[in-house]
């Protein structure tokens, strides 16, 4: 086999297609340098002109190093090595010379399409990486077998990866998973998103402009109501006039939660997002896995989330919380700064000689939300020192984190002890998954107050302003030209079904591709009937597994091998070919057998009359319909007493 | 050797100087009841060769030269109205003789060209709802100028399928040449030849081209062949079932004017240029159709199993 013009393009178009996703991150000039040097090899292959002589490689090669190095600053690290891959398998193609190089450049390709699984492990992306491995295959296919046409050059291709599933499939049900760094993906393989363990103005909102998914919910029996789906996040106590934080709490103390009922109990699949924080339902009373419960009733994980994560969670939907606050904690939740928004103070003052309990003093002030002119909007305008003052008495527009930061102000500065809680609130039902999604979009913030008689409790004045956010969603609560992300808007029927579908396949791919881990793994070979699982186990069943493919996939190619071998006659023919090309005299494979004796005659005359006799007798029995038993026995005499 | 056979080829090469394999070629295409397309030049001897086979064989010969004024009719005859009788009365047209010299074929419109095409398929002609079956032995030799092709209707590929063979003659090497313009006047030659075989005679070596034996291991050989056209991307299409027909029928022939009752892949090696040049087209020069390149690129590919 030689190297030729659609040889080289085959290979271009590999590293070509392998290359690409990689443009998503790589710094731009690589991708301009790796695309230029592909145009350049596809321009000599077109032309038919002579490749780059050494020096010029070895300096732009050297140059691509160099200019690495600098980008980067270091030679090592995933990065690093994967743009070092990509140029200089890019750069090999200009030194395409032998079939040994072309060898190379396949198997490089195979090799940077693992490197695209450490930035996406979509299905899209594996989509396209079956897609650019069957083109792969194909031109290793081309290399092998000559000038095939492109269909059955494919078929070929296509045949080989039908054979490689069974193989692999194998080899990822039983191949031993060791939990740990070495198995893991980087921790930074996923994009990050999500709640801060701030608020200021702005910072729910702009959460609310992305549909990424940020969990997932499975409820097992009992589904609560849309507006009972509170999912807590950081609490946040302290305020200095801008800004909201979480703080140190002044208590190591458990929560406590009594009188409780309804309980409801759901599967949360989370995806990463960085931080430490895992979410649940107002009030979360059971998780399945690790963690830390603050004395907010916040869930704390032992480390940020940086994998794909399920819990098992149990939340009470009716509970009194903190009965026994500890007075510091409710001292906290009383604390504002001096000096800031003096006239919600006196609000907060007036109607607190207005009212005769506190409950009485909250309806007020939810009422005061409901009646003035307030606007639900994503893009408030911006507020000055005293943003309180200005957003209630003035702009009178916001978002959510806007609503509940004010009313704890409010609260706070009527006496009463209040906190803001931040989180998720409500979720997209799909029913070909049966689960909720609950996006960024989801994103919410609320309020807490801390009463006498009944511990904490939830109030949401952003219901107050705008019921319908809570009820049925961020879409129906905006104007229809406010700036929303794509699917927290109500699209047409067709395309919700179509992206529900989607998520519910993404949910299955995430459950039992990417997320097939140790213990899935047991569960499986388990309900599969293996007993007292072990790695020694699970490898000797694969390797057994892989044996049996190997030994059947043998079996069938040697009986077709059988079926395809050369008679009695013809071997004896080739053994008369052998003896003949070893003289120096090979016959080609188009020769017949007259023509090739013709030839032998012309060149050994005294071999002529043998050759002959042989020839003829071969034609005789192969092509001339004699019976073997009256002919071959003399053929191959004949055969045996040909000497030269 | 079938003497006969041996006989017609002899006579023909004495008037044919120097194309002993054209000869063969054309025979062949008449024992296997094929037709036969000449495509070369004026004056390289396409008339000759047809006159001298006719007179050799004992046919009746008809030459028809083809203008782009021809109709149907003037080739397969017409009806006319008999005024003493009051009944049409049909006039055979040249078409009705043993083997027909269907000069320059590309001059004709594609209306008569495929008039000429369609009785030589049915071997019978049809003409105001009567069928009447042409003459047997039924032979047709065309020819076609390849060069200066304006104002002409150069056959179509799926009529040029209907051709069992096609083949060229080409100019004469030196010595042959040197023979015939030394030689007596064809036209003389031509007209004192005697036939060398009676009609039965020729239509039971047709028939006996037909016991031919084609052994499996000579079928695995011509299947690899026509599977080798269709996987590989050297050509616009591969060869089709009937490609492959023609082509065991040329070779059966072959082997029989060899004096042989079995074919081996030699005689399919030896009438696929004639049999494949005019159905393949290499993909890299669709214009410049050297069909014998072709055959013998295809013949060095595919290996003997």
């Amino acid at each position: 086999m030689k190297l030729n013009a659609p040889l080289t393009f085959g290979l271009i178009a590999c590293i070509l297609l392998v290359s690409a996703p990689h443009a998503e991150h790589l710094p731009l000039w690589i991708s301009t340098v790796c695309v230029a040097l592909l145009a350049w090899r596809a321009y000599l292959t077109w032309g038919g002109y002579p490749l780059p002589a050494r020096w010029l490689l070895l300096s732009v090669t050297v140059a691509c190093v160099l200019a690495i190095a600098v980008t980067f600053r270091t030679l090592f690290g995933r990065e690093v090595g994967v743009a070092l891959l990509i140029l200089l398998s890019t750069l090999k193609l200009l030194e395409l010379k032998a079939v040994r190089d072309a060898t190379v450049l396949i198997y490089l390709s195979c090799f940077i399409i693992i490197t695209n699984f450490f930035y996406s492990q979509s299905i899209p992306t594996a989509m396209f990486m079956l897609l650019t491995l069957l083109v792969i295959m194909a031109t290793w296919v081309h290399m092998q077998t000559g000038t095939l046409a492109l269909r059955p050059r494919l078929r070929i291709a296509i045949v080989l990866l039908l054979q490689a599933i069974p193989l692999s499939l194998i080899i990822f049900v039983l191949f031993p998973r060791v939990q740990g760094p070495l198995w893991g993906m980087p921790q930074d393989a996923y994009a990050t998103s999500g709640l801060s363990d701030t608020m200021a103005p702005g910072s729910v909102s702009k959460l609310s402009l992305s549909d990424a998914v940020a969990f997932r919910v499975a409820f097992n029996d009992t589904v609560p109501l849309r507006e009972q789906m509170y999912w807590r996040g950081p609490v946040l106590w302290d305020y200095d006039g801008m800004t909201w934080t979480r703080g140190n709490n002044a208590t190591l103390r458990q929560p406590t939660l009594s009188d409780t009922s309804l309980p409801v109990d759901y599967t949360v699949t989370l995806e990463p997002h960085n931080k430490r924080w895992l979410f649940a339902m107002d009030m979360p009373a059971k998780i399945s896995i690790s963690a830390e419960m603050a004395p907010d009733f916040q869930l704390l994980s032992r480390r940020p989330v940086t994998a794909r994560t399920r819990y098992d969670a149990s939340s009470l939907l009716s509970y009194r919380a903190s009965l026994e606050e500890p007075p510091q904690q409710l001292q906290r939740a009383l604390t504002l700064p001096q000096g800031y928004n003096p006239q919600a103070r006196r609000l907060a003052a007036e109607w607190r000689v207005q009212s005769d309990s506190p409950e009485a003093l909250i309806r007020t002030a939810l009422a005061y939300f409901n009646q003035q002119e307030f606007e639900y909007t994503l893009e408030p305008p911006p507020l000055g020192i005293n943003g309180v003052d200005e957003f209630l008495f003035e702009t009178k527009k916001g978002f959510c984190e806007h609503y509940a930061g004010s009313f704890v102000v409010l609260m706070r500065a009527a006496g009463i002890p209040a906190r803001v809680v931040t989180g998720y609130q409500g979720g997209e039902f799909n029913e070909l998954g049966g689960y909720f999604i609950i996006r960024q979009a989801d994103a919410h913030a609320w309020a807490e107050v801390w009463l006498r008689e009944r511990g904490w409790v939830r109030v949401d004045p952003t219901a107050a302003i705008s019921p319908e956010r809570i009820q049925n969603g961020l879409s129906s609560a905006l104007p229809d030209n406010a700036a929303l992300p794509f699917m927290a808007r109500n699209p047409p029927e067709w395309l919700r079904s179509m992206r529900l579908n989607w998520d519910a396949l993404s949910n299955q791919w995430n459950q039992w591709v990417l997320g097939y881990n140790t213990e899935r793994q047991f569960a499986f070979l388990t309900r599969m009937g293996m007993e007292e699982i072990t790695w020694q186990k699970m490898a000797l069943n694969m390797l057994a597994g892989i044996a049996l493919l190997v030994g059947v996939f043998t079996l069938v190619m040697l009986r077709r091998l059988a079926a395809r071998r050369t008679d009695a006659v013809q071997a004896a023919w080739l053994k008369v070919c052998r003896k003949l090309e070893k003289a120096g005299l090979p016959r080609a494979p188009h020769e017949g057998p007259m023509d090739y004796a013709a030839r032998i005659a012309a060149a050994h005359p005294d071999l002529a009359e043998d050759i002959y006799d042989i020839a003829a007798r071969y034609a005789s029995l192969r092509y001339g319909g004699e019976a073997e038993q009256d002919g071959l026995p003399a053929f191959k005499d004949a055969v045996r007493a040909f000497k030269l | 050797m079938a003497h006969p056979l041996h006989a017609v080829i002899a006579q023909t090469e004495q008037v044919i100087l120097g194309k002993p394999r054209q000869i063969r070629l054309a025979l062949t295409c008449l024992l296997a009841r094929g037709h036969l397309l000449i495509e070369d030049l004026p004056g390289v001897g396409k008339t000759t060769l047809a006159h001298v086979l006719a007179k050799t064989l004992g046919l009746q010969f008809q030459r028809i030269q083809f203008t782009s004024d021809m109709l149907p009719a003037d080739i397969l005859g017409v009806s006319i109205y008999q005024r003493d009788s009051g009944e049409f009365k049909f006039h055979a047209g040249p078409i009705f003789a043993q083997m027909i010299l269907a000069d320059e074929v590309n001059r004709a419109t594609p209306k008569t060209q495929s008039a000429l095409l369609e009785a030589m398929e049915e071997q019978q002609v049809t003409s105001e709802g009567e069928t009447r079956p042409l003459p047997t032995p039924f032979f047709v030799i065309a020819t076609q100028n390849p060069t200066n092709q304006i104002g002409t209707f150069p056959l179509p590929e799926s009529q040029l399928d209907r051709f069992l063979m096609r083949i060229q003659l080409g100019y004469p090497d030196a010595q042959a040449e040197r023979g015939l313009l030394a030689g007596i006047e064809r036209r003389d030659l031509i007209a004192n030849l005697k036939p060398q075989m009676e009609t039965a005679e020729l239509m039971a070596l047709q028939k006996q081209v037909r016991q031919v034996l084609v052994s499996p291991a000579l079928l695995d050989y011509a299947q690899a062949i026509l599977r080798h056209t269709r996987e590989s991307a050297r050509y616009v299409h591969g060869l089709s079932p009937r490609a492959g027909l023609s082509l065991l029928a040329a070779a059966r022939a072959w082997a029989l004017l060899d004096g042989r009752n079995a074919a081996i892949p030699e005689d399919i090696q030896a009438v696929l240029p004639g049999v494949a040049s005019h159905r393949l087209q290499s993909v890299q020069d669709v214009h410049t159709s050297d069909g014998d390149k072709l055959a013998r690129e295809l013949i060095e590919a595919v290996a003997i199993p």
